[in-house]
Parts: C-alpha cells; structure tokens; sequence
C-alpha cells in the first residue's frame, strides 16, 4: 500500500507529462462549461473529482437542468463509461500481485490514458508496479481536479456566453468523440440509426426520450448485423484524452 | 436529501456507477471465458449510439449558424485531434452567429 518515491515511481511521473498536458484544455473547458451551465464551483470540482472521466462529465453538465430525468442522467453517465469495463478485465490479471487496496484504488484511477500506458509498459515487457502506476496517476488526477476549479473560475468571468458560442461547445465536442471512433466496426450504421432515430424521437415523443431510444437503436442494429463466430480481439484504448 | 442538491446526487451515483464500470470487468467479466460476439459488438457501440442522440438532435433543432459549424467540426474531425476541432467549431460558431445565422 505505501507509496514510494523510488525509481519507478518517477518512471511513472515522467510518462505522465504528456498525458497531463494533452488533457489540460479539456480539465480547463469542462470546468468553464459547468459554470455556464449552472453549477457551482464546488460541484465542477465535485465531479472532475469522483467521476475522473472527462466525456462522460460533460454528458453530465449536457443534461443537467434539462428535463431529463436523473436517472436517465447518470445511466447515460454509465454508458459512456461503459468501455472501462473491458480495460478493466484487461487490466486486472496484469495486476494481480497488487494488494486489494492498492486494486481499489488502482481501478478507480483506470481512465483511457492510464490504460493505455498500462498496455503499453506490460508489452514491453515490464512488470506493472504501484508505485509506476501511481506515478502516473497521481499528476493526472490532481491536474484534473485543480483545472475544473480554475477552468470554474474563467468561465464565470465569461460575460456573454452566447455571443463567444460556449453554449455550443458541447455538441462540437460530442461531434468529435463520435468520429473518433470511426473506425470500429458497423460504425456508420451504428451511428446513422442512432442519428435518425434521435432525431424522430426528438420531434415525436420529444426529450429526453430521444437519448435512450436512439441509443437503443444503435445498439440494437450493432448486435443484429454482428455475426454470431467469436472474434478473438485485444483491447485498445479509444482516442481520448481523460 | 441531507440538504443536498439534485446536481449533487446525480454526481454521486454518475461516480459511483462510473466506479462500477472500472473494477466491473475485473470482477464480472473476468469470469467468462469469452464474450460472445453479439454481446461484445453491441457493447462496442454504445459509446458512440449514445453520444450520437446528444449531438443529432442539436443539429438539426438550432438555426443555420449551429448546422453548419457541426457540418464543419464533423469534416475538420477527419484531420485535426480535438481541441484542434472544437477551435474550428468556436470561430465558425462565433462568426456564424455575428453574421446573423444564429
């Protein structure tokens, strides 16, 4: 369980650089975009800080104060983060030699990037220690945390929201994560059926119905045209910062 | 509940349910053998399905200064990485709606 500064761990802290970097705008942006969609500061450090997971926390402040209900809320919360559960079972045998502490932490930390590079170090050959493990962590999580605070503290200085187009951000940053996994499989149809069916979902039943059924739809069309032979296949991480 | 607000909660269990999806797989999933491929391919495009329904809608719902910076952002996605993008989508966004399209 003790943390030490040793080898490893500084290993760790000096692959974490270009992670912290990459991730900063969008630790910075999101706490901006909370403000302006009505949270307070605290609560902006509130999430960076429990749910440390960047697409999924900016679903979050999406749908707050929508008519979307909770539950729906944090469902969908669940379902962008829902790949984690793959690095997850990837990531468990590579560690087993943790203690179950350490695990408990060591899973919580497991965002994208911290998979990836988990990945990458046992491919090459090296033992996973929690000391390298934390070294990574440890810099990412608390720039994470302090940018939603800065990031709060900017956007509440922001005087015309509508006018710099923050309003607008969100679905542009969505826009982004959708092509982002363009090259998985079935992803056109996957996405048009979720496209049409959230859009006649929107303008029919209306909001927030038009979240699951398109979603629904999506998924349901994905699992219809797959066939039916096991594919063995190694897990990569999605192209995403935090 | 406790004096706390609604935002507040919807946090709490987003990260609690975020937390499950972490040690889930390590627990759970684990303990098959394999997944089968239906099972595995669906759950491959959640992701996207569910992002998807929040962007969709936002396209086609705002004026023509939002269509076309997502028709841009979506064209621009091909090439740059994403703050690259979401500058684009600012600047077109930003100009679109001074020009009166918003």
């Amino acid at each position: 369980m003790f943390l030490k500064f040793d080898a490893e761990f500084r290993q760790g802290m000096r692959d974490s650089v270009p992670i912290v970097l990459g991730a900063a705008p969008f630790g910075l942006l999101f706490g901006a975009l909370a403000v302006e969609y009505g949270m307070d500061i605290g609560q902006a450090v509130l999430m960076s800080a429990t749910l440390y997971a960047g697409a999924s926390q900016m679903v979050g402040i999406d749908l707050f104060g929508t008519s979307v209900a909770p539950w729906i809320i944090v469902l969908s919360i669940f379902a962008v983060n829902f790949r984690h559960i793959l690095y997850s079972a990837s990531l468990g045998p590579k560690i087993a030699h943790f203690t179950v502490a350490q695990k408990t932490i060591a899973f919580f930390a497991l965002i994208d990037p911290q998979f990836a590079e988990s990945e990458r170090r046992h491919e090459r050959g090296y033992r996973i220690s929690f000391n390298w493990y934390m070294g990574i962590s440890i810099p990412i999580y608390t720039a994470w945390v302090a940018e939603a605070a800065l990031g709060g503290y900017f956007g509440r200085l922001i005087k015309d929201p509508y006018a710099f187009g923050l309003d607008f951000m969100l679905p542009v940053y969505f826009l982004v994560l959708v092509m982002g996994f363009r090259r998985r499989r079935n992803w056109l149809p996957v996405v048009a059926v979720s496209g049409v069916a959230s859009v006649a979902a929107y303008f029919t039943i209306g909001s927030p119905w038009h979240i699951s059924i398109g979603a629904v739809a999506g998924v349901l069309l994905a699992a219809l045209i797959a066939g039916d032979d096991p594919l063995p296949e190694a897990v990569e991480a999605d192209p995403e910062h935090v | 509940m406790f004096g706390l607000s609604d935002i507040t909660w919807i946090i709490i269990f987003g990260a609690l349910a975020t937390y499950a999806t972490r040690i889930g797989g390590h627990l759970v999933l684990s303990r098959f053998e394999r997944i089968p491929r239906r099972v595995s391919a669906a759950l491959d495009a959640v992701p996207a399905a569910v992002l998807t329904t929040l962007v969709a809608p936002a396209a086609v719902s705002n004026g023509p200064a939002e269509a076309i910076t997502l028709a841009l952002a979506a064209a621009a996605a091909l090439r740059f990485n994403l703050i690259v993008v979401l500058l684009i989508g600012a600047a077109a966004i930003i100009s679109l709606r001074a020009a009166g399209l918003g």
